[in-house]
C-alpha cells in the first residue's frame, strides 16, 4: 500500500491530474464551465451597457469607476481572458476531433425529429463562436484601447477628467455599418447561446428529466433577451441620441 | 395497400479496402407488410438469379432484440420510424414511387467490411475494458436478497435496454459513442452490484472511448431520438458525472 503510495506520488503528479481534461468527458466539462462564465460575464457587461440609457455622466462614472479598480480589475481581465482562452482552444480542439472522427460522411443526411436537439444552434457552435473571436478582438481594440483622455476624449466628473467613453460609443454606433455588424454578431452570440446554454448544464452532468426541458426553454429565452439586450442600445444610440458637442 | 415500385440508392463496397460508391436498384410490387430487411432480400434473390452479387447486410434475430441490424435509411439511422430497428421497420413506412437511399453506419471507428456491413468489434473492446463484476461464489443467493427501490431498478433497467447497435453513433454528427458508453456506465451504477469496481469501469471504458476514435459528445441528442430503446441522454450526464467523480478521486483520467 504504502509502495504503492509512494508510486503515485512520483513527478508527473500534475500531467496525471491534467490528463482528467483531457478526455472527451473532461474535454466538455472545460467547455461547459468556461461557457457559463462567458454566460454570466455577458450578462454583467449588458448590465454595465444598459447605464449609456441613464446618460452620459452615469455611463463614464460607471467606466470609470471600472478603470479605477487599479490592480483587481488586472487580476479580473487576465481571469477573463483566461475563461476565453480556455473555451476556444477546448472548443476548438473538441470540434476539429469531432470533424476528423467520420471522414467518410453520408451521401444523404436526415433529421431524426423529437427529442432530439440537433438544430442550426447546435450545428454551428464553431462558426459562431469564431465570428464571436474575431468580434471581440476588433470590440476590444475599438473601445477598450480606443482613443482615451490624450486624444480630447476626456469628461468631467464630479471636477474630475476622466475618459468620454460615452461619445466614442455614442460616435461609433452613428456609423450604420457599425449598428448593422453589431446586432449581426448579437444575433449570431444569440443562436450560439440558443444551443450553449443547456448544453453546458448537460456536459457538466447536469440533466433531470424535467429541469432541464425548464433549463432548455430557459436557455431560448436568455438567448433571445440576450441578443436584443444588446440590439437596442445601439439602435436607440444611432437613432436617438445627439453626437455631444466637443 | 397496394404494392410498392421503390427506386433504391444503396452504398456497395466490395471490401474495406476498395473504393465504394452510390448504386440503384429498382425493386417492384413490395408488399407493405414486409419488413425493410425482406424487401432487401427480394432484391437480393432477384440479384443471385441474374449471377450478380447480392447487397450484404447484417442482421440476425430480426425481432428488434439482438442488436445486430441496422442501415442509415435516407440519412436517418434505422429509418423513419421511432423506437424501431430495421429489421423491425415495416414497407408501410414508404409510398409508392419513394427513392430510399440505404448506407451503412458511418464512423472512422466502424471500418466498412462489405457493402452495409460494419465492424463493431469497438464496442466489444469498449465493454472488455468495463471488466468484471464481484459476485460472491458459493451457493446460490436468494433471489431478492438485496433489496432494489424500485426507481433505481427501473433506471439500470432502461440503461441495460441497450442492444449495442449503434445507431446512435452512426447518428452523431460527431460519431460519438457516448449514449452506448453511457448506457454500459449507468446500467452498472443504480445497483450495489459491481460496486467495488465502479470508479475502474467508468475511467477505463471513457479511455476505451476515445482511444477508439469516436467524437466528443456536442449534446446534440440525436442519438436518443434513433434509439431503438429509447435509451436517455440522461444516462450521458451520468456518465460523466460518475467520470469527473471517479477521476477527481483517482487524481488522474486512469487508474
Ligand atoms: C460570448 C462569448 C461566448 C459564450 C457566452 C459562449 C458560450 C458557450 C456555451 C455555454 C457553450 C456550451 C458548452 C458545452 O456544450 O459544454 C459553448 C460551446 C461552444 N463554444 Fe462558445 N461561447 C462564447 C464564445 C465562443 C468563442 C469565441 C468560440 C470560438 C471558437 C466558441 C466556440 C464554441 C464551440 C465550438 C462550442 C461547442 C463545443 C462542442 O461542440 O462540444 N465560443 N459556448
Amino acid at each position: 500500500m504504502q509502495q504503492a503510495d509512494k508510486q503515485m506520488s512520483r513527478p508527473g503528479v500534475l500531467s496525471a491530474v491534467l490528463s482528467i481534461f483531457n478526455t472527451s468527458v473532461g474535454r466538455k466539462v472545460i467547455t461547459g464551465l468556461t461557457g457559463l462564465g462567458l454566460v454570466v460575464f455577458i450578462l454583467g457587461h449588458l448590465a454595465g451597457n444598459l447605464s449609456l440609457f441613464i446618460g452620459a455622466e452615469a455611463f463614464n462614472a460607471y467606466a470609470h469607476k471600472l478603470e479605477s479598480l487599479g490592480p483587481l480589475l488586472y487580476v479580473i481581465e487576465i481571469g477573463l481572458l483566461a475563461v476565453f482562452v480556455f473555451h476556444i482552444v477546448y472548443a476548438i480542439a473538441v470540434t476539429s476531433q469531432n470533424k476528423a472522427a467520420r471522414k467518410a460522411g453520408y451521401v444523404q443526411h436526415g433529421d431524426a425529429g423529437k427529442p432530439s436537439q440537433k438544430n442550426l444552434s447546435s450545428q454551428t457552435m464553431i462558426y459562431t463562436g469564431l465570428i464571436l473571436a474575431v468580434f471581440i478582438v476588433v470590440h476590444v481594440v475599438m473601445f477598450k484601447f480606443g482613443p482615451g483622455m490624450g486624444s480630447g476624449y476626456a469628461y468631467e466628473l464630479h471636477g474630475e477628467q476622466v475618459r468620454d467613453l460615452h461619445r466614442l460609443v455614442v460616435e461609433s454606433f452613428k456609423n450604420i455599418w457599425i449598428v448593422l455588424g453589431y446586432c449581426a454578431v448579437m444575433l449570431l452570440m444569440g443562436v450560439h447561446i440558443r444551443h450553449g446554454f443547456w448544453s453546458a448544464f448537460q456536459s457538466l452532468g447536469a440533466y433531470h428529466p424535467r429541469y432541464t426541458r425548464l433549463i432548455q426553454s430557459a436557455g431560448v429565452l436568455l438567448a433571445a433577451a440576450l441578443a436584443l439586450g444588446f440590439f437596442v442600445l445601439p439602435i436607440y444610440i444611432y437613432l436617438f441620441v445627439e453626437l455631444p458637442t466637443v | 395497400m397496394s404494392n410498392l415500385n421503390l427506386t433504391l440508392k444503396i452504398w456497395r463496397q466490395p471490401s474495406p479496402d476498395a473504393p465504394g460508391a452510390m448504386h440503384t436498384y429498382k425493386v417492384d410490387n413490395i408488399s407493405t407488410h414486409m419488413s425493410f430487411l425482406e424487401m432487401l432480400d427480394v432484391l437480393n434473390e432477384r440479384l443471385v438469379k441474374e449471377g450478380k452479387e447480392p447487397v450484404e447486410f447484417d442482421y440476425d434475430c430480426r425481432e428488434g432484440i439482438c442488436g445486430t441490424c441496422g442501415l442509415v435509411i435516407n440519412g436517418v439511422a434505422h429509418g423513419p420510424r421511432k423506437l424501431t430497428a430495421t429489421c423491425q421497420l415495416h414497407m408501410r413506412e414508404f409510398k409508392d414511387g419513394d427513392v430510399i437511399t440505404i448506407e451503412p453506419w458511418r464512423a472512422n471507428a466502424f471500418p466498412v467490411i462489405k457493402d452495409l456491413v460494419v465492424d463493431r468489434g469497438a464496442f466489444d473492446r469498449i465493454v472488455a475494458k468495463g471488466g468484471y463484476t464481484s459476485v460472491n461464489t458459493g451457493n446460490a443467493r436468494d433471489a431478492n436478497e438485496i433489496p432494489i427501490g424500485k426507481e433505481d431498478a427501473d433506471k439500470a433497467f432502461d440503461a441495460a435496454a441497450c442492444i449495442g447497435c449503434a445507431a446512435c453513433v452512426a447518428a452523431c454528427p460527431n460519431a460519438s459513442a457516448s449514449l452506448f458508453v453511457s448506457a454500459k456506465v449507468a446500467q452498472y451504477a443504480h445497483l450495489p452490484q459491481g460496486h467495488p469496481e465502479r470508479e475502474r469501469r467508468v475511467l477505463k471504458m471513457v479511455q476505451q472511448m476515445d482511444a477508439e476514435g469516436f467524437g466528443n459528445c456536442s449534446n446534440h441528442g440525436e442519438c436518443e431520438a434513433v434509439c431503438p430503446k429509447g435509451i436517455s441522454i440522461s444516462n450521458i450526464a451520468l456518465m460523466r458525472r460518475e467520470y469527473m467523480k471517479a477521476a477527481l478521486k483517482t487524481g488522474a483520467a486512469v487508474v
